[in-house]
């Protein structure tokens, strides 16, 4: 029985690295860009939702969620607008300077702003409700809620990029960028709704893990990476491959934290990463070929 | 192909031998370094100060800046994870000076075969990866040996070893004595990255890694080895990284895995890089320069400190590509490194049409 509960947790977790991943993999779909200030910006959503829960008195942070996502979605189009919109397109290692530069003024923003402390965001009960199988095994309800949001996501944004004007954009921009602006589209607008709609799905993940568990400043760097191993694990270009990915990383740790100790738990993740790049580079679902 | 100079052929089949260099007036640069080299040589002679301090650690910065310079402004490779060649370095420095007992001074010839050795399974895994994900995948190699050290209690684990041999040697031969002799180490080990990108890029694969930085693509269609190429200069970069993290190690007499595979090492040289000058030797002299002047001045503010400096590289990432060498080389042409490819055309003859020139009038340059 405890290794099913070391399982289901793993997949549960996979589904909140899936939740940040998909951001980093939209973002990179649309525009080719590798924003390594993703994690911050997965981090970034907790403190909206405690500036507001702060500053309206006490209001279940619960709340605090769609509201974070409108503000979210709003600061990434400003983002990519005032800034990010001049890299894209101009080769891999400017964006990524930027992009790093950007991360390292978020984090230390935070930490100038909040310190590097840990945070909590208080939701009351629910942080430790869960539903009882048997004895030994328990599902919390939080986890299972961002793994069923995770699952809403992805499927929302397959249907968006599927069955919109926007969601076909998207593809456009991304497929040729120049043929897409000689068909009228508005590129600058695209990428910028693109980083927006990242940013808004991260916000999903990035409050209610706040709510979960602490949060600091210096999360970011950790999600980064997370996020950016489900999505090689997965297989660039598929959401649903990034979904897997997020899981496999998810169980590998957390049977990596059982097995020899939770001091190894990222570092067994990591190894399972490098060995499925060592034999599987392409990823489980890749559907894009990159040259 | 012949071992001769390059030629290329004009629209009119006439032949124009490559040389490489510029025009800079060699001998009074020549002079002017080697004074430089005999004032920094005999620096620690008039006793150590905190001055020799600094620049023990101006060299390591030098010389892992270069070493990151070659990667990203010549190979194309995107490096986030070079913290990790020189948290390799720093503790080899410990294996081979507490464990094996050898002279730590020489162990800095060790960090550089493991960083090399290392190297090797490294890029033939990241090099799967492209661009941004390269990046990203260096980081995890770096935070792997991070978690690795973390938690091997024979080095102290996350709190870290120092370096025992070293403090010993460091206390018997007294501050003057052991500083001085740290201090000329990581000033050959800063002139030996610097020589060997200078000398790398005059040879034939220098050429070919300007081909690759220009365009991979028809880099590769003309006959480079890609693969080959990037994986040779990652191999150096990680030794010479790493005989910069032994340096630090001998200088502080301690390594923490916290510190020595940190991600600011990634921040320190992106900075330096971006804002010397990518893709010259000069610029990462330049960058570590200001960063020196900058750190001393405003590293007590802490996380403003790091704000700045993450602006400041994204800003002149976006608005001026070639950072502070490139602008002066724009308006002076000034090299200290000539390591352009120029057409020699005759005294006498007209060149056959005019070429485009973007450094000195008249010669077109790579």
């Amino acid at each position: 029985m405890d290794w099913v509960n070391t399982i289901v947790s793993g997949i549960l977790l996979g589904g909140l690295y899936s939740l940040f991943a998909v951001g980093l993999s939209l973002v990179f779909g649309t525009m080719r860009l590798v924003n390594l200030a993703h994690g911050d910006l997965t981090v970034l959503p907790a403190y909206v939702a405690l500036l507001m829960v702060g500053s309206a008195g006490r209001f279940n942070p619960l709340y605090a969620i769609p509201l974070t996502m409108v503000v979210m979605f709003g600061f990434g189009y400003l983002l990519q607008r005032g800034l990010l919109n001049r890299v894209v397109l101009k080769g891999d290692i400017i964006g990524v300077i930027v992009t790093f530069g950007l991360s390292m003024v978020i984090m230390n923003a935070l930490q100038q702003g909040f310190t590097a402390n840990s945070q909590g965001l208080d939701a009351g009960k629910i942080e430790n409700l869960s539903i009882t199988v048997t004895d030994q095994f328990a599902i919390g309800w939080l986890p299972l809620l961002i793994f069923l949001l995770a699952i809403v996501v992805i499927t929302a944004l397959q249907l968006y990029m599927g069955h919109t004007k926007m969601g076909r954009a998207f593809r456009a921009v991304s497929d040729d960028t120049d043929a897409a602006r000689l068909m009228g589209i508005n590129t600058k607008h695209v990428w910028a709704v693109a980083m927006a709609v990242a940013l808004l799905v991260v916000s999903i993940g990035g409050v209610i893990m706040g709510i979960r568990t602490t949060f600091s400043p210096l999360l970011g760097t950790d999600r980064l990476i997370f996020a950016f191993e489900a999505v090689i694990i997965g297989g660039m270009g598929s959401l649903w491959g990034t979904f897997v990915g997020g899981i496999v990383l998810g169980v590998a740790q957390l049977i990596g934290a059982k097995v020899f100790g939770s001091p190894f738990q990222h570092l067994v993740g990591h190894l399972v990463f490098i060995a499925i790049l060592a034999f599987r580079p392409q990823g489980f679902l890749a559907k894009t070929v990159t040259k | 192909m012949r071992r001769m100079a390059a030629m290329v052929t004009s629209a009119d089949g006439q032949e124009y031998p490559v040389q490489v260099g510029g025009r800079t007036t060699k001998s009074i640069v020549m002079g002017v370094g080697a004074v430089a080299l005999i004032v920094l040589f005999l620096f620690p002679l008039f006793g150590v100060t905190d001055w020799t301090r600094r620049l023990v650690e101006f060299f390591c910065y030098l010389a892992a800046a270069q070493m990151w310079n070659l990667l990203l402004g010549y190979a194309g490779l995107m490096s986030a994870g070079q913290q990790a060649y020189i948290g390799l370095g720093a503790y080899t420095v410990w294996f081979f000076a507490d464990i094996v007992h050898i002279n730590p001074l020489l162990c800095v010839l060790f960090a550089a075969i493991t960083g090399a050795i290392i190297a090797f399974p490294a890029a033939a895994l990241v090099f799967r990866l492209r661009g941004g994900y390269l990046a990203i995948g260096t980081w995890v190699i770096a935070e792997i040996f991070r978690l690795i050290f973390s938690s091997i209690s024979q080095t102290g684990g996350g709190a870290g070893t120092t370096i025992g041999a070293a403090a010993q040697m460091a206390q018997t031969k007294g501050v003057d004595g052991w500083y001085s002799q740290v201090y000329w180490l990581a000033l050959a080990v800063a002139v030996l990255t610097i020589a060997v990108c200078y000398l790398l890029l005059r040879s034939r694969t220098g050429l070919a890694l300007k081909a690759i930085r220009d365009d991979d693509l028809s880099a590769e269609s003309s006959g480079v080895n890609l693969w080959r190429t990037k994986l040779y200069t990652y191999i150096i970069a990680g030794a010479g990284c790493a005989m910069a993290g032994a340096l630090i190690a001998l200088y502080s007499l301690q390594v923490r895995p916290g510190s020595a595979f940190s991600i600011n090492w990634t921040a320190y040289l992106i900075f330096i890089t971006v804002i010397g000058g990518i893709g010259t030797i000069e610029g990462p002299f330049i960058g570590t320069v200001i960063f020196y002047a900058l750190r001393e001045t405003t590293s007590k503010y802490g996380t403003w400190y790091f704000i700045v400096l993450g602006l400041l590289a994204a800003v002149i990432a976006i608005w001026s590509r070639g950072g502070i060498y490139g602008w002066i080389l724009k308006k002076t042409g000034f090299t200290l490194f000539p390591l352009q490819r120029r057409v020699g055309f005759g005294r006498s003859e007209k060149p056959p049409s005019p070429p485009a020139s973007e450094g000195g009038g008249g010669a077109a340059t790579v």
